[in-house]
């Protein structure tokens, strides 16, 4: 049994250390600024999810008990990495793009980050 | 086997936090300085759980979500600071 858990916690380590590699060589590799937005989500959720999924199964093996510290770091990971995703998206939509260059959108007038702000919150 | 398995992995995350440091110093638009900081965060909680696998402990766990909090919260300032300019309006 210790053999398979041993077996298990190397395969997930090694995998989650060549996509957090990955994860930061596309950063330099890739050419398109919003290609580059992808390849280190893939750090993120393979990447650092190999790492916790083994470091459950260690803690298993060795102890006998489930830790429920991975899943917490799981769930705030893959709670917070769209939201950054987000932000850095419209951020380059902002900067680097103009409604001439994005792509045309299909049933609106225009993209939902560049319309004009029509209401303002009153109490702000 | 473990071990081999945990020293690899950290060599790994290790040379894609160097590359991460690389296009925060050299290259790269605003929006990968930005992007290679969230990278940077995420390489670092990374490298810290292998780090308590390794010794076995449990402490650094707690260290990783207080990191992975700042990571987020930091990351949402710089790009909110680069887009409009002040953080807080």
């Amino acid at each position: 049994m210790a053999q398979i858990y041993e077996i298990l916690i190397t395969a997930f380590l090694v995998i989650s250390g060549v996509f957090g590699f990955v994860g930061s060589y596309g950063l330099i590799k890739l050419d398109n600024p919003m290609s580059r937005l992808h390849a280190p989500t893939k750090a993120t959720t393979l990447g650092v999810g190999g790492v916790l999924i083994a470091s459950i199964l260690y803690t298993l093996m060795s102890e006998g008990r489930l830790s429920m510290h991975e899943l917490l770091i799981t769930l705030f990971l893959l709670l917070t990495a769209p939201i950054t995703a987000n932000f850095i998206a419209k951020m380059h939509i902002h900067r680097h793009e103009t409604p001439e260059s994005l792509p045309k959108v299909g049933e609106d007038q225009s993209w939902a980050t560049l319309a004009p702000e029509k209401h303002k919150p009153e109490a702000e | 086997m473990i071990a081999i398995a945990i020293q690899f992995a950290s060599a790994c995350f290790g040379i894609g936090l160097l590359l991460n440091l690389w296009v925060m110093a050299r290259t790269g638009t605003p929006g990968d300085k930005v992007l290679a900081l969230d990278t940077m965060v995420i390489n670092a909680i990374a490298l810290m759980v292998l780090y308590g696998l390794s010794h076995g402990t449990a402490v650094y766990f707690e260290a990783v979500i207080i990191i992975a909090m700042f990571g987020f919260v930091s990351t949402v300032a710089y790009a909110r600071f680069k887009l409009r300019g002040n953080i807080i309006e």
